[in-house]
């Protein structure tokens, strides 16, 4: 990988917010090809609506988010679409369309931006769903699996067609510590198969530290970002309280004192 | 009835020896702090408070929070309060309490000072109430906001159309005919139970009237005409908004909440053209025929009144009511059933889309659905009616 590359995501002095409600401002870090990039940052901080503005979703109230160089909303409805096409997400819950059949969720995206024959996208289809262990589940609905496996689904719709970046919205919320473990040697797998750069929103330091080689810390209180870097770094380094604190699951506050803040 | 007991002491000079004793439990009721407050009056120089406990003292959250109200009352007055006679328990859920307590009236004073007065979404603090013209001024502007967001929504659906017809958007026909499916069949039952039932509702009303001239073949004109008109087309577009439209809120609200809305955004393809045409086209393509056989049943309602119970000749019923009715009424019926079509469809659409992503966004946006989609009924029968008045059909 040449570090001397573009990024492929440019975030310049973004500000996210609500009408006139500012939740974060200032933002600006980068992510390079095949970085595993973690969003991190306590309950609330505006992770999520960081998350919404990557992916097209919420306009930003000021500042540029530039993917190869192409500012996404000075693009028109086109050219957004045509950066969009390029993402893959992983949401929340999964995000599933619950009308449609596993298989069918997977195979809709193939359907409409490829020109393969509906034999040759079944086939795709079971590629998928192998990658992510889901193989045989093609005619089931979303509604009759389980939570983790509706996550992996939803994973095999979002690398259905090879996605440059695929943005992961808190994938260990709702997994038990060893799936989320799996999800985690998966995102490598994906990353280094597909060749693509990996987005995570996520505060579960297992996976931060375990797969993340960069991040960035929006910070709540201060409204901004306070450190940008590779997790191990950060913690070795940083001098910002919050973040070690974060980091170290609040190792510097009191014992026992019961308060969940 | 009360059993927590207080007893005051003020055998050391400006302190007040607070003697609790007694059942202390929620369900032995609150004391109020009143009697602390009035004795913090009869005695203004008390600089401090000791609280002491007797040893039949029973206590839960209803002891906290009467210390948690005394405390913050008197913290007011600067007048600080020991708690070290209380349980270790006590002392410990009390401290947790004062320190959220703290942390969050620091923090509110810290997000007024920030953000001047715009409140926090994500923690709306409960505003006052406001005055009666601001208030009835927003409401005007609420509703002129959501006819805006309604005709943007039809222009949207409109260019989606076009989209269609081009070839250009993408359309799943097993999803369509699903959603044929029930805008059909799934209600055929309820519309033939509907619309029987008005038609006999018709016959008997008619013929309490008609009965004194000897003029009871006028039933059947009465019935035929009324049904085929407007009636058939208004008691479907009812069913269908309760039914249907209130349906299409739902699924979509849930689709929202799930962002599985935002799932389709982010692969390019727009709601709009995905969810909402085919269910628009679904349910316009299914009103004119559900109407027309409501018509039908209609009809059969007032024949089996007429012939059954009012000794008509059926033959004749038939043929009257075939006179009777003119083929520009059916028009004027399907037309009728046309637009209710629209207005449920995309009512029912559009509330699921501006649903909030909660369990209770859903049921709003359901009951709004309803609500919105008769009411459109309503009015657009009136406006109809008024234009077939003018145009003489």
């Amino acid at each position: 990988m040449d570090p001397t590359t573009q990024p492929v995501i440019e975030v310049r002095d973004l500000d996210l917010g609500y009408n006139d409600y500012i939740v974060m401002r200032g933002l600006s870090f980068s992510v390079n090809k095949g970085d595993i990039f973690m969003v991190m940052g306590v309950n609330g901080c505006g992770k999520s609506t960081l998350l919404k503005s990557l992916i097209g979703l919420r306009a930003p109230a000021k500042g540029k988010v530039l993917y190869n160089g192409k500012s996404f909303w000075d693009e028109d409805e086109t050219g957004q679409q045509n950066i969009m096409r390029r993402f893959g997400v992983l949401y929340q819950g999964g995000a599933l369309w619950s009308s449609l059949t596993v298989g069918e969720n997977v195979a809709l995206p193939l359907q409409l931006y490829t020109k393969l024959s509906s034999r040759q996208i079944q086939e795709v289809v079971a590629l998928k769903l192998s990658l992510v262990g889901l193989e045989g589940y093609e005619d089931s609905f979303p509604s009759g699996i389980s939570g983790g496996m509706r996550k992996r689904a939803s994973l095999a719709r979002a690398i259905a067609l090879d996605p440059d970046i695929i943005f992961f919205d808190e994938p260990s919320a709702g997994l038990d510590p060893i799936n989320a473990r799996k999800l985690d040697d998966l995102i490598l797998e994906l990353r280094d198969g597909l060749g693509a750069t990996v987005v995570v929103i996520t505060h579960e330091l297992a996976s931060i530290f375990a797969i993340g080689n960069n991040s960035v810390f929006l910070d709540a209180e201060s409204k901004t970002m306070i450190a940008t870097g590779p997790p191990n770094v950060l913690l070795a380094n940083s001098n910002e309280q919050r973040v070690i604190q974060f980091l170290t699951r609040g190792a510097d506050l009191p014992v026992n004192n019961g308060h969940i803040g | 009835m009360l059993s927590g007991k207080l007893f005051f002491d003020y055998s050391i000079p400006k302190t007040l020896l607070i003697k609790l004793s007694g059942d202390w439990r929620i369900s032995a009721g609150l004391l109020s702090v009143d009697e602390v407050t009035s004795q913090l009056i009869i005695h203004p120089d008390t600089a401090q408070i000791n609280l002491s406990v007797s040893q039949d003292l029973k206590w839960d959250s209803g002891l906290l929070s009467f210390l948690f109200k005394l405390i913050r009352e008197s913290g007011r007055k600067n007048i600080p309060v020991a708690c070290g006679g209380l349980p270790q328990e006590a002392q410990r859920l009390l401290a947790l309490a004062l320190k959220a307590h703290g942390a969050n009236t620091l923090s509110v004073a810290a997000s007024k000072r920030d953000g001047g007065g715009v409140p926090d979404p994500l923690n709306p603090a409960r505003k006052p109430r406001e005055p009666f013209l601001e208030r009835s001024g927003g409401k005007a502007l609420q509703i002129s906001e959501s006819l805006a967001a309604g005709l943007n929504f039809l222009g949207d659906i409109a260019v989606s159309f076009l989209r269609l017809i081009t070839g250009k958007s993408y359309f799943r026909p097993e999803d369509f005919m699903l959603i044929v499916q029930r805008c059909g069949v799934d209600t055929l039952l309820l519309v033939s139970l509907i619309s029987l039932l008005v038609g006999m509702i018709l016959a008997f009303v008619g013929s309490i009237q008609l009965k004194m001239f000897g003029a009871q073949i006028f039933i059947s004109d009465i019935v035929g005409i009324a049904m085929v008109r407007v009636l058939s087309a208004v008691m479907t577009g009812i069913i269908m908004s309760g039914r249907i439209g209130a349906s299409f809120a739902a699924e979509l609200g849930m689709m929202q909440a799930n962002e599985e809305i935002d799932a389709l955004r982010t692969l390019g393809i727009s709601p709009v053209e995905f969810l909402v045409i085919p269910r628009v086209l679904a349910l316009v393509m299914m009103m004119p025929v559900l109407t027309i056989y409501a018509d039908l049943m209609g009809v059969l309602g007032g024949f089996i009144i007429s012939v059954g119970m009012l000794n008509l000749n059926g033959i004749e019923y038939l043929n009257h009511t075939q006179a009777a009715v003119k083929l520009s009424y059916v028009w004027v019926g399907l037309i009728h059933s046309l637009v209710f079509g629209v207005i449920i469809a995309v009512a029912g659409c559009l509330r699921g889309i501006e649903c909030e992503r909660n369990a209770a966004g859903v049921g709003t946006a359901t009951t709004s659905a309803v609500v919105t989609g008769i009411t459109g009924i309503v009015i657009a029968t009136a406006v109809i009616t008024f234009i077939c008045q003018i145009l003489g059909v």
